[in-house]
């Protein structure tokens, strides 16, 4: 099949970029949309240009690297799924399809398609662990945890940490990617002594990068995780449980 | 007892004398005695450093995957001033995510018989009698508290109705000692490791570096002393110096190009510690996974792993027809055959790697292969989900079933899986002692990197679990002793000479590359490293192969360095350039797989050299001469020395592997 490819140019964080278009032969449907750009890039070597650059890395889903907003949806056309598991099937032969980096306020461009994601990892230094040195931990049999919860945890644990919630949020909210945290480590019974230390300290961290929640729900479609809408009323339960009992508890 | 057991290089255009020559013996330096005990033994005696004094020592972590991140976080906790380093724009992104099935563990609750001499005699064994004894006890001691402190620091295991860990089998076991989180244990396992490290860093005992890749390693007088590394955004080549460096930079299998690797992994970090002198473990050690998917178009980016996991229920067969083509839903039972179930009775669909991928490539190669390409067995559900029903099977392999039809547009619930032989892990690595530093003092290697726990195939489940062991545990412990010494000792001044003249020649390495005047892309010459390899040094090898794949590299590597062309500067975010650095390392590795392939004149494991074969096509092992580790000296000139590390074994007496009958 054949595409045209508009896609966001951009030298580095300090430039202005702008739009270009490629035009890409011989690909075919059941190519990802990565390895579309990889075949571009290729074209575009051979013929003296600069390839554009963007990340990606396992291009199964599941380490959160890539990430390109296509015709203005975060990862692409098909809800839930990211950039790499995007396939051409999804465009009409011959159409335009647009390519940008994920937008938001937080992830700064760092070239063409490729943002900088390290809020998120910000946020996680507030708290989104468990203070517990190597070789303390009591036996994990001795605390039984029952199917389900377990289950529900990994529900919650599941987020890759792509940022494509933050990209589609009007208000570059991070409360998806924040509450899943927050309820991945309130649902099992080690990593749930902090919780209130630990929403209080992701919350602020949270909240000096990206922007309020208004639980517009954009984030939930496009979510290659599948991190339900709870998540974020859970991190409103959090910080209430945190204020309701002081901080630490 | 072997079919023909001359490996003929005389009509070849290379001869092994031509490539190498052979060094001294070299030593593991683990206790003597009872191996069961070395580890306990080996600590006792390690040397320790009292807590005021830690933070006096800079410790350098290369790697954020399971192995770095932790090793990083438990220096951290325990005092001492590390600077950890990554690739990555985040830590939470190593390779280690891929990983889908589980991590094994010797804890032994239940009543299958389990025990730690048992986990280490699967290991051995699994590994072909070419591991290092010592440390697979050690594996299997340090096991048991991996799960608990992983469980403790966030790791949701999947659990039993009644609350206990659950596990299951995996291959070349049988017993059930796999830990798992649905098909996201590397996911759930990377993400607890990557906030412990991020705890560590709020804490400011870590200093981490994402977006920043080691170069080159600086040696002063024999010992490594630091790295020197790229700011990938700003493309500023710098120096960090430290009282050790630990390599903890994954593993190599992307030599092939298309591989079950993430894009990015690569072999630089070890291979140019290699240059500088570390010695390199048997790196033509590879494993093909039995269950990847087979190639569809010349653009796949890679070969996706359908995790082994799937085989606890899942049943291999191709038609007994070669080139049948019919539908395989339409084969009735009578014209199937369940080859692994029928060759190894014992074990059936849950034979150990090598042997499942060589029977997938006996099949293909006699023509019953099958889908559009005939390169590829099937792998059916239609049993186990009329047995136990479709929700069972949901949980059980939910996103691997969905992965594989979104890959491929088949359901797994209505047509068998198609799957195939994919390049997957390298056993081979960085050589370590016991204490897991390498030739050069100072310089430690953990994780896939390495060499010692896997011998010549490695058991499903055990490197999640080496990566943790080794990071958690063992180099937290041996580290220390190694820097007890240096006490008082700064570490190696910015402005020493061997720290400019490092940062200068990777800066003329780096500013060569980028002003490379050619016509195509680092890629274009990467696939061509992938296909010589899997032809040449791949599931099945031959000595004239081999030669010739030498050869085959050698006009490749001819062909980079005179028709390259690096897009953009060397100045700012380049990641052709990126790319570039690490195909160049990967030819060179490349001719150093087949010329230690070429060397091992016996087949073991993942290694099957056609020369050396049973009557019943099971691969030769052959202790009287090859009961030994091979470690690589790169010379300066870029000629190489074998030493060999003997191996000996006192629990686990070395027999020919069966997994026929027992
Ligand atoms: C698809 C797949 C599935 C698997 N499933 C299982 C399984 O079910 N069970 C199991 O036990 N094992 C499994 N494995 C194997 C296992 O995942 C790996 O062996 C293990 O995760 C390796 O961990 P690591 O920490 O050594 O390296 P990695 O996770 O590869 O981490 C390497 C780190 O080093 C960094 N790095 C590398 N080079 C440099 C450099 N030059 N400068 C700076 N940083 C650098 C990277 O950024 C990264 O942070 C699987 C492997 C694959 C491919
Ligand atoms: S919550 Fe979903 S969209 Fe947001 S970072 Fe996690 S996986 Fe990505
Ligand atoms: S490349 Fe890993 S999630 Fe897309």
């Amino acid at each position: 099949m054949k595409l045209t490819f508009k896609i966001w140019r951009q030298e580095s964080t300090a430039v202005h970029g702008r739009f270009e278009s490629y035009d890409l032969e011989g690909a075919g449907a059941e190519f990802t949309l990565l390895e579309a750009l990889d075949k571009l890039n290729d074209q575009l070597v051979s013929t003296g240009k600069e390839p554009v650059a963007f990340d990606s890395d396992c291009r199964e889903g599941i380490c959160g690297s890539c990430g390109v907003t296509v015709d203005g949806q975060p990862h692409g056309p098909v809800a839930n799924t990211p950039s790499c598991r995007q396939h051409l099937r999804s465009f009409p032969d011959g159409s335009t399809v647009v390519l940008e980096p994920f937008r938001s306020g937080a992830f700064p461009v760092v070239k063409d398609l490729a943002v900088d994601r390290s809020g998120l990892d910000r946020i996680i230094e507030g708290g989104g662990y468990v203070s517990l040195a190597a070789g303390t931990a009591a036996d994990a049999d001795a605390h039984p945890v029952s199917h389900d919860t377990a289950e529900a945890a990994l529900d919650f644990a599941a987020c890759i940490g792509c940022g494509a919630c933050v990209a589609a949020c009007p208000n570059g909210s991070a409360n998806l990617f924040t509450g899943a945290k927050l309820m991945h480590l309130s649902l099992l019974p080690t990593t749930a002594v902090e919780r209130g230390s630990r929403a209080d300290g992701m919350v602020e961290a949270m909240d000096e990068e990206f922007g309020p929640c208004s639980v517009f729900g954009e984030c939930v479609q496009v979510c290659p995780a599948g991190i339900p809408l709870t998540a974020i009323a859970g991190l409103n339960k959090e910080k209430l449980r945190a204020v309701l009992r002081g901080r630490g508890k | 007892m072997t079919i023909s057991s001359t490996a003929t290089t005389t009509d070849a255009p290379l001869t092994l004398d031509d490539l190498r020559t052979l060094g001294e013996p070299i030593a593991g330096g683990q206790p003597t005695g009872d191996p069961a005990e070395a580890w306990a033994d080996r600590k006792l005696h390690y040397k320790l450093v009292s807590p005021l004094n830690r933070r006096k020592f800079t410790v350098i972590v290369v790697g954020t995957g399971l192995a770095g991140a932790a090793c990083a976080a438990a220096l951290g906790e325990q005092g001492y001033n590390v600077h950890s380093f990554t690739f990555h724009d985040s830590p939470r992104r190593a390779h280690s995510v891929a990983a889908q099935g589980g991590i094994n563990a010797a804890r032994a609750r239940q009543v299958d018989n389990d025990s730690l001499a048992r986990f280490v005699k699967d290991t051995v064994k699994g590994g072909d009698f070419r591991a290092r004894e010592a440390d697979c006890w050690r594996l299997a001691e340090e096991s048991v508290r991996v799960i608990d402190h992983l469980d403790a620091i966030g790791a949701p295991f999947a659990r039993e109705y009644g609350g206990q860990l659950a596990t299951r089998s995996f291959g070349g076991v049988q017993v059930s000692r796999t830990y798992y989180t649905r098909g996201q244990t590397g996911q759930q396992l990377q993400t607890a490791a990557s906030q412990a490290l991020l705890r560590q860093v709020a804490a400011g005992t870590v200093t981490l570096h994402t977006r920043s890749e080691m170069l080159d390693l600086i040696v002063k007088d024999g010992v490594a002393s630091g790295i020197v590394v790229r700011d990938l955004i700003s493309g500023e080549i710098w120096s960090q110096t430290g009282h050790a460096v630990v390599l903890a930079t994954g593993g190599y299998g992307n030599a092939f190009f298309k591989s079950t690797l993430a894009k990015n992994s690569n072999v630089s970090a070890a291979f140019r510690a290699h240059r500088r002198g570390a010695l390199f473990a048997s790196p033509s050690f590879l494993q093909f996974h039995p269950t990847a998917l087979p190639l569809g178009s010349d653009w796949q980016s890679k070969t996706i792993l359908m995790s082994e996991s799937l085989r606890n229920d899942g049943r291999i067969w191709v038609p007994v027809a070669p080139g049948d083509p019919r539908a395989a839903n339409d084969i009735p039972e009578a014209e199937r055959d369940y080859y692994l179930e029928r060759r190894y009775p014992a074990f059936g669909n849950l034979a150990p790697r090598d042997v499942a991928s060589r029977a997938a490539r006996d099949e293909i190669e006699a023509g019953r292969g099958v889908g559009p390409l005939q390169n590829s067995v099937y792998l059916d559900f239609r049993d186990p989900l009329a047995r136990i029903g479709r929700t069972v099977i949901e949980e059980r392999y939910g996103n691997l079933f969905e992965m594989y039809a979104d890959a491929t547009g088949e359901s797994p619930f209505e047509v068998p899986m198609r799957i195939a032989p994919g390049a997957h892990f390298a056993m081979g690595g960085l050589w370590s002692d016991y204490d897991l530093m390498t030739s050069i003092p100072g310089l430690f290697v953990g994780g896939e990197a390495g060499w010692a726990y896997h011998g010549a195939n490695r058991l499903g489940a055990n490197s999640l679990l080496s990566a943790n062991v080794d990071g958690w545990f063992t180099l937290p412990a041996s580290i220390p002793n190694y820097l007890a010494p240096l006490l008082g000792t700064p570490a190696l001044p910015a402005d020493d000479m061997a720290v400019i003249r490092t940062v200068a020649e990777t800066e003329g390495a780096v500013q060569a590359l980028a002003a490379s005047p050619g016509t195509q892309g680092p890629d274009r010459f990467h696939r061509r490293l992938g296909e010589i390899l899997y032809a040449r040094c791949g599931v099945s090898r031959s000595a004239a192969g081999l030669s010739e794949g030498i050869r085959l590299i050698r006009e490749l590597r001819a062909d980079f360095q005179r028709d390259l062309r690096v897009a953009g500067t060397a100045a700012g975010f380049n990641q052709e350039l990126e790319r570039a650095g690490r195909v160049a390392d990967f030819i060179d590795l490349g001719e150093l797989m087949c010329l230690d392939a070429l060397d091992r004149d016996e087949s073991c494991g993942a290694h099957f050299r056609v020369e050396h074969q049973l009557a019943d096509g099971e691969a030769a092992r052959d202790d009287d001469n090859w009961a030994f580790v091979s470690a690589w000296e790169r010379r300066p000139d870029g000629r190489y020395r074998r030493h060999a590390e003997p191996l000996t074994f006192e629990s686990v007496r070395p027999q020919t592997r069966n997994y026929k009958t027992s």
